[in-house]
């Protein structure tokens, strides 16, 4: 039996997930923000810890975004197999509150129609990214985690080789993340992908920017890698902005997936101080 | 110690400025972005006036929030200013442009530009577009207004916080 879900409760619901994530901040993201805060020791870096929660209360308090870039809207989505629309599509329902959600919240638009011949915007911020799973039940769960350009541009993808190991892993998430300087708005929460083909990792990279902060990956051996790539990282000084300073990412979270015999692909996506996501369940 | 810069900048008033120093800066300041400064390139490649005069001017690369009711701009945070490289040393070199101010390092043809024409870059916190919003007092569209966000917007803005990131004598805060 198909349980029926109406097009326009996920257009309602994929709209307020927009003005959401826009202009809350995660509550696991302020907590960690606040606790980073109090151990910087650079002093520019600690004005601008202090810039990023007035910026997020104001943001709370007067429904602004919290960044101008509201970004590409990225949704993960985790469709019911027993679940049936009422009529049209999971991807037209999430386009067409995209479309809502950006409008009637003030959002910017950010999408060209095209990247090389035709760059107008599209004026709606569509279309969305969507990433569907197919899944047990009949539920239907919408994360969204709107992603900016700054961030998203310094993206990095590599395909080791099964020799260069663990440490060949680690030389590489460090150096993009410090060569990428103050560009994606440090600290960072670093998404790694290790495994899978080169598409693979970038969406296990980018998967696992979702994952809670201050909660570890569930393997001891990975928990600790995730620890020691991130104090590596800090150790370098880059800092918030870029600008100097002990805090220049917030956390490493690593996702890994079964590998070819030949192959060792890394994938490190990147997101900003201002981590936004929200999700709702249907 | 914060520097309180009253805008126009002049040659005189950047050189007195140096990496490191926290300014708030208030005045006139215009928007550009990728699409705004390719535009302004084609201009002086075609040998046209831009549509605004940059001597002596700051340019905030920053393509804003729609304003909802009520307020003067919505969210407006800077944007990488590395993509402007490309752009920054001409509108530097033939118009005068005197100050710029984004998030992130510039390229070494930005810096000499900065050097032997004396021009500064100021640092704005990125992602803190609420905040800074706060900041800003007026805000009309200028010239490309076909661009959308991307458009050049006249701003007045009032005591804006930012750091002076690298400065006319090519001391960067990002090589510290």
């Amino acid at each position: 039996m198909a349980r029926i879900l109406s097009f326009d409760a996920i257009v309602a619901a994929t709209a307020e997930l927009c003005r959401k994530a826009a202009t809350e901040l995660p509550d696991d993201v302020l907590a960690c923000l606040k606790a980073c805060a109090a151990r910087e020791t650079n002093e520019n870096g600690k004005e601008f810890f202090r810039q990023y929660l007035e910026n997020a209360q104001i943001a709370r308090e007067t429904a602004m975004p919290l960044c101008q870039d509201t970004g590409f809207a990225v949704y993960f989505v985790e469709y019911g197999e027993e679940l049936q629309l009422d009529h049209g599509t999971i991807y037209e329902a999430i386009d067409a509150g995209t479309e809502k959600g950006y409008r009637e919240n003030f959002l910017r638009k950010s999408i060209d129609a095209d990247p090389l011949f035709h760059r107008v915007n599209t004026g709606t911020n569509t279309p969305a990214i969507v990433h569907l799973e197919i899944v047990k039940g009949d539920q239907l769960h919408i994360t969204l985690a709107p992603k900016g350009g700054g961030s998203e541009n310094m993206s990095q993808l590599k395909m080791l080789k099964p020799a260069d190991g663990r440490q060949g892993v680690v030389d590489f998430v460090v150096s993009s993340v410090v060569n990428a300087g103050g560009n994606p708005c440090p600290p960072t929460i670093v998404g790694v992908g290790i495994g899978g083909t080169a598409e693979k990792a970038m969406y296990l990279a980018k998967k696992a920017l979702l994952r809670p902060l201050g909660q570890r990956h569930a393997d001891p051996d990975y928990a600790q890698l995730e620890a020691e790539i991130l104090e590596r990282i800090n150790c370098e000084g880059s800092g918030p902005q870029g600008l100097g300073g002990c805090v220049t990412s917030l956390a490493v979270h690593i996702n890994a997936f079964p590998c070819h015999l030949a192959s060792l692909p890394v994938a490190v996506n990147l997101n900003c101080h201002a981590a936004r996501h929200a999700e709702v369940t249907l | 110690m914060m520097k309180k810069i009253q805008l126009p900048l002049t040659q005189e008033k950047v050189r007195e400025l140096r990496a490191g120093d926290k300014v708030l800066l208030s005045g006139v300041i215009w928007t550009g972005r990728d699409a705004a400064h390719q535009r302004f390139v084609e201009l002086l490649d075609a040998g046209k006036a831009l549509p605004v005069e940059l001597k002596d001017q700051t340019i905030y690369f920053v393509g804003p929030c729609p304003a909802p009711p009520g307020k003067v701009i919505g969210s407006a945070g800077p944007t990488t200013s590395g993509r402007m490289d490309r752009y920054s040393p001409r509108l530097i070199a033939e118009c005068g442009l005197r100050g710029m101010i984004g998030k992130g390092n510039r390229s070494q043809a930005v810096v000499e530009a900065m050097k032997t024409h004396g021009a500064v870059y100021f640092a704005a916190t990125g992602g803190a577009g609420a905040l800074i919003a706060r900041c800003i007092k007026s805000c009309e569209v200028v010239a490309f207004a076909d661009l959308g966000p991307e458009a050049v917007h006249r701003l007045v803005v009032e005591d804006f916080p930012l750091i002076v990131a690298i400065d006319a004598y090519g001391d960067s805060l990002y090589q510290r």
